[in-house]
């Protein structure tokens, strides 16, 4: 559907084109971390491109990779109804140096989108106007959406109630059979 | 103290020397007042919503039950609902406003999400708001029905008349369980 887009930034960009994938139609392209911010202006202002939607940007944590974080968008054009997935990768195995540029400066409707990555994968946006946390609190500590992030940790803003007993159906587990710290414990049955 | 007149209200009351008094204790009569006229708190934050507002339409309708009218500020609400899900981000808005309250004050848990958590066991929900606040009722359901709402309600109705503090918990009226053995009895399919 959007091969002949891929076969554009194949010409176009060259090397920094590192990987393309087709998969029932639907184009994905791995860009150099370093040219994002190019690749994606020349997508939207190119006339044969005119990716004028940006739908979604997000982050996949792959823990045993070395550039371990991608960050994926996902991009729309109206006037020639076309779609690309475009990809990067960043970070090293301990998270650090996630570092990418920002895209708001071509799509301003990135600008949640990226928070949202920050907040819960940790991926710095550079050249972004305000990247603060967008879902969880500014007190909260780490990025819970990494793999290395435990599972049942929770960080209160308030302290919780001490001494009080619970109710029949509501356990220690909070009565939730399925649940992972069930499991965990080996009570289930 | 401790007893009323009540107003004569046949010409067969007022004739009588010793009818037409009702006696009773202060407190029944103060927990008779205030289990009619619960003024509450909606705090209403998930998909539980919903089912609070089928709950508080005609068709069911909460106000048989005086128990009908909001109040948007805390400070004049007598029973803070807690309506769905509440994130740890919200914890202190939700402690905030019960301590706003004026007592005597209740709270009821609506579904399953407010009683425990219900199925998000993440880094983001509160496990039960009796984690930061006291909870008198606790609605399970996903989300209750209302008719299990009106149990509920009832039920704190019934301990604020007895001066009950402790808290209470909506059974099912009938074991899940059961219509699965009615069905199989029915189909004769062996369990």
């Amino acid at each position: 559907m959007s091969q002949k887009v891929v076969d554009i930034l194949k010409e176009k960009f060259g090397s920094v084109v590192l990987e393309t994938k087709s998969e029932h139609k639907d184009e994905t392209v791995v860009v150099e971390a370093s040219a994002w911010f190019e690749v994606a202006q020349f997508l939207r202002d190119d006339p044969r491109c005119d990716m004028q939607q940006m739908v979604d940007l997000c982050g996949v944590d792959f823990p045993d990779r070395e550039p371990r974080f991608e960050v994926v968008m996902h991009l729309h054009s109206f006037r020639l109804k076309h779609r690309l997935r475009l990809k990067a990768r960043v970070g090293d195995r301990d998270g650090e140096e996630a570092t990418i540029k920002s895209v708001v400066p071509i799509w301003s409707g990135a600008n949640w989108f990226e928070r949202e990555t920050y907040d819960l994968m940790g991926i710095e946006f550079d050249g972004h106007p305000d990247l603060r946390r967008i879902l969880l609190y500014p007190e909260f500590e780490g990025h819970p959406l990494r793999k290395d992030y435990p599972a049942n940790k929770i960080q209160p803003l308030v302290p919780f109630r001490e001494g009080y007993e619970k109710l029949p159906p509501f356990d220690e587990f909070e009565g939730m059979s399925f649940g992972r710290q069930v499991f965990r414990s080996g009570k289930f049955d | 103290m401790g007893e009323i007149v009540k107003p004569p209200t046949t010409t067969a009351v007022i004739s009588g020397s010793e009818q037409g008094f009702a006696t009773t204790r202060l407190d029944a009569l103060l927990g008779w007042a205030r289990k009619y006229s619960l003024f509450m708190y909606p705090f209403v934050t998930a998909c539980c919503g919903m089912e609070f507002f089928s709950m508080t339409s005609p068709r069911y309708d909460v106000s048989r039950f005086g128990a009908e009218a909001p109040r948007f500020s805390p400070r004049q609400a007598d029973l803070l609902w807690v309506v769905g899900t509440i994130s740890q981000r919200q914890a202190p808005v939700l402690k905030r406003i019960y301590e706003q309250m004026l007592d005597p004050k209740w709270v009821l848990a609506f579904g399953t999400c407010a009683s425990c958590g219900g199925f998000y066991d993440n880094y983001t929900t509160l496990a039960g708001i009796d984690k930061i606040i006291p909870c008198d009722i606790y609605i399970p359901g996903c989300p209750p029905r209302p008719e299990a709402v009106f149990d509920g309600l009832m039920l704190l109705q019934d301990k604020i008349a007895r001066g009950d503090r402790t808290p209470g918990i909506v059974k099912p009226r009938q074991d899940p369980a059961q219509n699965l053995v009615e069905l199989r009895t029915k189909n004769k399919v062996p369990a």
